[in-house]
């Protein structure tokens, strides 16, 4: 299987990324730039974490615009698998391929430190490898992460079951305090309706070996390596 | 590309959506009332973009302006526009 993680300008996390494909999961990754105008062949997009184009206007707003994004929306279509971890989400969110849109945390800070999460679906091809009612531990790192949606789209999320993960404490409770951004519903990653397209706030890739600190990220890749392969 | 005397110029206010929190409206606010002005009922936060545009251009400059609005400058999951063509 192949990833591809895509670099814009100011994405940082793309390195982590790419190592945790590569060395962790041991799987074919290769860096696409954000002017490219193919996917060469990658099973799997990765938009990675970082702050493309200096999060000017809004998060997301310019970087959706790249040319690498007409195809990426093209191949979502079509029912390839695209990841966005981060400001990768907020991309997604501003090129419509997920709903709703992210507000400024409700603390108006940066925050960056390891939070639990709860996968709520295990039907998807990013968390097949989750058990139910399983926590994660990963890290967040943003000051745009307070998910919004309008009531009606809310409606829609939950009747589709398209929430893939809320914030929790470590026993697994979802609760306003183990909401570290003000989020709507503690909603931490979301997925479309086809269920191909998912868009995360924490970090999987910063949480891919234990001497990082956890290693629960690679439930996520694994799912997606474990997804490919049963296709196959 | 430089300002021309004749160029068109509108101006682009962007605001918030009723019921879309504004973490720093509500900042603003509670910095206020600290500081003593107790009448302050509502901080609501925006964004306001001056646009100088070629006028020979082609098309009307509010289509123009309200494309621009639509496909860049806002989304509209959260926020709403309006804006003034000054000349």
């Amino acid at each position: 299987m192949k990833f591809g993680v895509i670099v814009f300008p100011g994405s940082n996390c793309d390195y982590d990324a790419f190592m945790a494909i590569k060395t962790v999961i041991k799987q074919d990754v290769d860096f696409l730039w954000h002017q490219d105008t193919s996917l060469r062949g990658c099973d799997c997009i990765i938009l990675p974490g970082g702050f493309s184009y200096g999060d000017y206007l809004r998060t997301g707003a310019i970087a959706r615009f790249s040319s690498i994004m007409k195809k990426v929306m093209d191949f979502a279509q079509d029912g390839g698998l695209v990841v966005g971890i981060c400001n990768g989400f907020q991309i997604l969110l501003e090129a419509g391929l997920l709903p709703g849109a992210m507000l400024r945390n409700t603390s108006l800070r940066f925050i960056c430190r390891f939070v639990h999460i709860r996968p709520e679906e295990q039907d998807t091809p990013f968390t097949n490898l989750c058990r139910r009612g399983q926590v994660l531990k990963i890290p967040i790192a943003h000051t745009d992460g307070n998910y919004f949606i309008p009531e009606d789209g809310l409606r829609q999320l939950k009747e589709n079951r398209q929430i893939a993960f809320r914030y929790c404490d470590e026993g697994g409770n979802v609760t306003p305090k183990a909401n570290p951004n003000g989020s709507l519903e503690s909603i931490a990653g979301i997925c479309n309706r086809s269920r191909n397209v998912l868009g995360m706030m924490p970090h999987p890739e910063r949480a891919s070996e234990k001497i990082l600190g956890s290693d629960d990220g690679k439930y996520i890749f694994e799912s997606i390596v474990n997804f490919f392969n049963q296709k196959k | 590309m430089s300002i021309e005397k004749q160029d068109g110029f509108a101006v682009v206010y962007v605001r918030l959506k009723d019921g879309v929190l504004d973490p720093q409206g509500s900042t603003i606010e509670r910095a206020l009332d600290d500081m003593g002005y107790q009448g302050i009922k509502q901080i609501r936060s925006g964004k306001i973009f001056e646009i100088t545009f070629q006028k020979d251009g082609g098309g009307k400059p509010e289509e123009l302006i309200d494309e621009i609005c639509r496909k860049l400058l806002t989304n509209p999951v959260i926020e709403n526009f309006n804006f003034e063509i000054v000349k």
